[in-house]
């Protein structure tokens, strides 16, 4: 990944994440992506959807620098990275307080503005009373809440998520869904959001990107119209399901 | 199983008393049969001790291993003393292994070739008879207090290496690939992350060798016959003059220093990390 500062005018809209003609060959010699444009501006939530294996997480890895892609630039331009993994990654001897200031620990930033950072995290996503909670006694969507707070206390202006709610139940998960449009219109970074629902990625996101089978490749990107912070009674419209069925046909069509 | 339930959430007094009757119950329940066991073993023992007549000191009743053993002053001074000192030999055997296998597993797991080098000697280690290196052990260290805790480190220490080396691998990817992302080194992340995640495999594997370490040092004392004497050598004069109940009186003191060596063990692990880890699959 090459990280260049970029030389462009002060304008209001800032890019955060450019990725030109990147493809990814392993070692092994799966190739998992091949062609990949894709621009992520400041209060943009682009979605991604794909069948299984297309290489969406390692589209991830690359943003967030964990690979380095094989052809291609791949520009990120900060280095204030959430990323918010599939399964909640707390650390099981810690507590809620102590997991979400992690980070800012692994950052070296003293005890006190860790605490404080981490204190405001946590009632951002709804934990407060929590905090001396240990994850084993934490639900999975609280557990996930907990991983939310983490990476919000680096104040990121890039955010990557990688299926955070694959696995939850739908209420949970629609919950979720509604707190992290609020983060969203609040904090207003630029968010990465991988999911296998088409429902939620209309649902959350500015921009649908819907990639083919392996290699994974663009094959389709879809704006949605409908206001930020979103009306949660927006998914029982006719626009909204009109929408969701154009993703899937599109999905469908890339995977044959 | 209901009725705790229901008091748990009720928390009414008499069900609360009820729990209680269930409880007791219920230890009854687990505790009866191996009492059953204990009390049919004993009224064979005392038969087939009856039935030996003169030659009785091979088995002997059960109430003379108390009258004649743990009750005689003497005996049961030699016999403390004894076991004392084994104690002494079990623990800083223990504690040495305890140190240079978690070491061992640690530098292992910062590199595969470390580990490629390094592990078929922890498997070695594991392979020898230990026994037929004792009289050499004797031979080269003496036969006091440091001959001895050397078999206990050479008979304790697996378990430690390949326990730490398993907890310290265990680490999720994405949790490893967390502290990569925010440029973590190695010695925080084996500090922060590795270590804390291995505790429960490490105290898993401390009960193994803290039982092993008694064997050690058992086994080194009765091999060596010489020095002070510590319970395996105690073990070894009973034996040869034929003395029954003291035989048998340190045998049952030994095998309890194991019993409680062990079981201290499996507490200090629950104390450390039973708080928050949740063993797979409960
Ligand atoms: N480190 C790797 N080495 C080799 N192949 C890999 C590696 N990581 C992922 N892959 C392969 O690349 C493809 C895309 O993986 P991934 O990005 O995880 O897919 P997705 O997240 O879309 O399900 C898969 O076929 C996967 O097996
Ligand atoms: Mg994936």
């Amino acid at each position: 990944m090459t990280l260049t500062a970029p030389a462009r005018p002060a304008t209001a809209t800032k890019t955060l994440l450019d990725f030109s003609n990147v493809a990814m060959q392993f070692k092994n010699g799966t190739i998992a992506l091949s062609g990949v444009d894709l621009v992520v501006n400041r209060g943009e939530f682009v979605t991604v959807v794909g069948p299984s294996g297309c290489g969406k997480s390692t589209l991830l890895r690359i943003a967030s620098g964990l690979e380095t892609a094989s052809e291609g630039t791949a520009t990120v331009n900060t280095d204030r990275i959430g990323y918010v993994f599939q399964d909640a990654t707390l650390l099981p001897w810690r507590d809620v307080q102590k997991n979400v200031e992690l980070l800012a620990e692994l950052n070296k930033q003293p005890g006190a503005a860790r605490r404080a950072k981490a204190k405001e995290a946590i009632d951002l996503v709804g934990l407060k009373g929590f905090e001396k909670s240990l994850p084993k006694e934490l639900s999975g969507g609280m557990k996930m809440r907990a991983s939310l707070a983490r990476s919000l206390t680096l104040d990121p202006e890039l955010f990557l998520f990688d299926e955070p709610f694959g696995a939850l139940d739908e209420i949970t998960r629609e919950r979720l869904n509604d707190e992290l449009i609020r983060l969203f219109a609040e904090k207003q970074f630029a968010g990465l959001f991988i999911t296998h629902s088409v429902s939620e990625a209309v649902y959350i996101s500015t921009k649908v990107v819907v990639m083919s089978g392996r290699p994974g490749k663009i094959v389709d990107t879809f704006d949605v119209p409908f206001d930020m912070p979103r009306d949660p009674e927006i998914r029982y419209t006719g626009e909204f399901a009109e929408l969701v069925g154009k993703v899937s046909h599109a999905l469908r069509e890339g995977h044959s | 199983m209901s009725t705790v339930a229901k008091a748990a959430t009720t928390g009414s007094p008499t069900l609360a008393i009820s729990t209680r009757k269930v409880d007791v119950r219920k230890s009854v329940r687990q505790a009866g049969p191996p009492l059953a066991v204990l009390a049919g073993v004993v009224i064979v023992w005392y038969i087939i001790s009856f039935a030996l007549g003169t030659k009785s000191f091979l088995l002997p009743a059960p109430h003379r291993i108390f009258t004649e053993g743990f009750f005689d002053p003497e005996v049961a001074t030699d016999i403390g003393t004894a076991l004392l000192r084994t104690t002494g030999v079990a623990l800083a055997g223990l504690a040495i292994a305890i140190i240079i296998g978690i070491a061992w597993a640690v530098a292992m797991s910062q590199a595969r070739w470390v580990e490629r080098s390094l592990f078929p000697y922890a498997v070695i280690l594991q392979c020898i008879p230990i026994l037929a290196l004792v009289p050499l052990i004797g031979f080269w260290f003496g036969f006091e207090f440091f001959a001895r805790m050397i078999v206990c480190v050479m008979i304790a220490l697996f378990p430690m290496v390949s326990n730490t080396l398993f907890g310290l691998q265990s680490v999720d990817k994405s949790q490893r690939e967390l502290f990569r992302l925010q440029g973590a080194s190695r010695f925080t992340t084996l500090t922060k992350l590795q270590f804390p995640a291995a505790l429960p495999a490490i105290f898993a594997g401390m009960r193994i060798s803290a039982g092993l370490a008694v064997v050690g040092a058992i086994v080194g004392d009765f091999f060596f016959r010489r020095g002070q004497p510590g319970i395996g050598s105690l073990i070894g004069t009973y034996q040869s003059r034929l003395l029954g109940p003291e035989l048998f009186a340190s045998i049952i003191s030994a095998s309890l220093l194991g019993v409680v060596i062990f079981a201290l063990f499996g507490l200090i692990g629950r104390a450390a990390v039973g708080r928050w880890y949740e063993p797979a699959g409960s």
